[in-house]
């Protein structure tokens, strides 16, 4: 089974045998190859009751639980990355969950979708309606993303709060594309974290 | 292995002891009344110990001898069930001070009389040592895994914190780590309602064949109401009257509710020893896995290399799930490998041992990833 695209960046670049926490890890898809391909210590935090079985039957360590609330039982600097992919724009409070992050996590990847992409700003202007796209397919009164979030605003934000990004990639159709101009052609941004 | 006296149902063995107890006590000689399913693989790598709640038994798959009905835990032990006899070699003991084989109250002391109040007050710990006894006796070295709910989570709690190097994995089930105000509250009005039993006679009554039927009843139904969820006996009873059509002005038990409470109590006392009642509820009530860390429970399962996986049950108001939850932070706190799921049942507390499609998959599923 091939990894969603943020999903397999992230993978490529965690460090062999790290400690890792996924947070909103789904069925553990992620967790179970960076288990398997590289020896590492693969823990997960689920909010969905069916996904935390599927994970636990695939021989992980799944904890339910939400974001918002939860993180804050584990100890400092337990693990070596904090992933958080897809879920960011879903979170009560995104900036504190990011300093959970990085306070459980040496280190942090934060992927999301990027709010400012060229097709969003084409149907809120053209339409003026809240914009349903492929990464963002439900619509304002169901979508699970209370906080949409442009590459340029989480840039602002992890720069008040002093966090160092280490690497950023970008993705549009699911292939990976160069920084220019990421803000309005990116659909999607992974980011590295790490603790100042 | 059928050759073998020590594996099969209905068995009981005496153990010279002696079981050091926590109170300082000890215990000479050890009975223990226990069950195997399953043949011991020749590496001994797939044993599995089953620990029942406070009034369940060793029977968890088979008849029960009184009742008849069929084991406790059909649903999650079996052939093709999560615990497998064709695959797992399976032990469910009595517990230390219950009543149904084990070393008890109504056991005989060495003086030919039963111990009575005279049995010492023991703890999940002791009832633990006493299973640990049992296992060497089987020739058991590591345990593949230990599960319980309830009072089984407790001993699978205390398994895990008093000899990790024996145990693989731990499946604790709507459980908690320590009975809050709230239980000992609930015992203490069974154990209240046992002992103002004019029948109780300070524990003594076994010599006159009439136990306190009543005063063990009552506890029985004040308890029963913990293990069940308001909209449980809702949706089971409602106001309905039972086999009336209109309230009868007295004290029959004119709602069902009230009518199955009683015959939850009457049943009850058919198969259970009051005193045992009164020495396993209080053992509950001291249970306080951070208590015996230094109050810290996290320190409990330091460096543990135990895998743990915990189930709560969303109606469950008994052991609801933050206390689940508060076992995961410690199990987080000491890097423990925790797995954790609350499960949205209608049944409460007695969920876990009700057919829950879920529980079987995550039983199934962490006990697979265990090997």
């Amino acid at each position: 089974m091939s990894l969603r695209p943020d999903l397999a960046l992230i993978a490529a670049h965690v460090a062999p045998g790290a400690r890792v926490l996924d947070i909103g890890c789904g069925d553990g898809a992620l967790l179970a190859a960076l288990r398997d391909d590289r020896g590492v210590d693969a823990r997960g935090l689920e909010l969905d009751a069916a996904n935390v079985a599927a994970a636990v039957a695939r021989g992980l360590s799944v904890i339910q639980g939400d974001a918002d609330r939860d993180l804050a039982d584990f100890p400092d600097g337990s693990f070596d990355y904090a992933i958080l992919s897809q879920t960011l724009q879903t979170t009560r409070a995104p900036h504190l969950v990011l300093d959970q992050l990085l306070r459980i996590g040496a280190r942090a990847f934060v992927s999301f979708p990027n709010f400012a992409h060229w097709r969003v700003r084409v149907a809120l202007l053209t339409q003026g309606r809240m914009p349903v796209t492929r990464l963002l397919p439900e619509r304002w009164y169901d979508t699970p993303n209370i906080h949409h979030v442009t590459i340029d605003d989480f840039r602002d934000l992890m720069r008040a709060r002093g966090v160092a990004v280490e690497r950023a990639w970008f993705l549009s159709g699911d292939q990976q594309r160069g920084a220019t101009a990421a803000n309005l052609l990116a659909e999607h941004a992974v980011f590295l974290l790490k603790r100042d | 292995m059928s050759h073998d006296t020590r594996f099969g149902l209905g068995r009981t063995i005496s153990l010279a002891g002696p079981l050091a107890l926590d109170s300082g006590a000890s215990l000479a000689p050890v009975e223990i009344a226990y069950e195997t399913y399953g043949a011991l693989d020749a590496d001994g790598g797939n044993a599995i110990l089953i620990c029942h709640a406070l009034t369940g038994d060793q029977h968890v798959a088979s008849p029960h001898p009184i009742t008849g009905k069929p084991g406790w835990w059909t649903r999650m032990v079996g052939p093709g069930k999560p615990i497998d006899p064709d695959r797992h070699f399976i032990v469910c003991a009595n517990v230390l001070g219950s009543c149904m084989g084990s070393s008890g109250p109504a056991s005989l002391a060495a003086d030919g009389a039963p111990y009575a109040m005279r049995f010492p007050v023991i703890t999940i710990r002791d009832m633990v040592r006493a299973q640990a006894m049992l296992l060497d006796h089987l020739g058991v070295g590591a345990l593949r895994a230990v599960v319980g709910g309830s009072m089984g989570g407790m001993q699978a709690l205390s398994w895990a914190a008093t000899y990790p190097s024996r145990v693989r994995a731990a499946v604790v089930i709507a459980s908690t780590a320590r009975h809050t105000a709230q239980n000992i509250a609930f015992h203490e009005v069974g154990r209240q309602a046992i002992m103002a039993d004019p029948r109780w006679l300070g524990g003594d009554y076994y010599a006159g064949g009439e136990p306190p039927s009543a005063g063990l009843a009552v506890a029985r139904m004040a308890a029963h109401i913990t293990y069940l969820s308001e909209a449980g006996l809702t949706e089971k009873f409602g106001r309905r009257l039972q086999a009336r059509d209109a309230k009868s002005f007295g004290f029959d038990a004119d709602f069902q509710v009230e009518s199955y409470l009683r015959h939850q109590g009457i049943s009850f006392v058919d198969r259970f020893d009051a005193n045992s009642y009164l020495y396993i509820t209080r053992a509950m009530d001291y249970f306080d896995l951070a208590e015996e860390h230094g109050g810290l429970l996290a320190n409990g399962f330091r460096a543990t290399a135990t895998r743990f996986c915990l189930v709560s049950f969303d109606t469950d108001w008994l052991y609801p799930t933050a206390e689940s939850r508060s076992i995961v932070k410690a199990l987080n706190a000491a890097g423990a490998a925790a797995s954790f799921v609350e499960l949205s049942s209608p049944f409460g507390h007695d969920a876990f041992l009700l057919d829950c499609p879920e529980l079987n998959r995550v039983v199934d599923g962490f006990l697979k990833a265990v090997a």
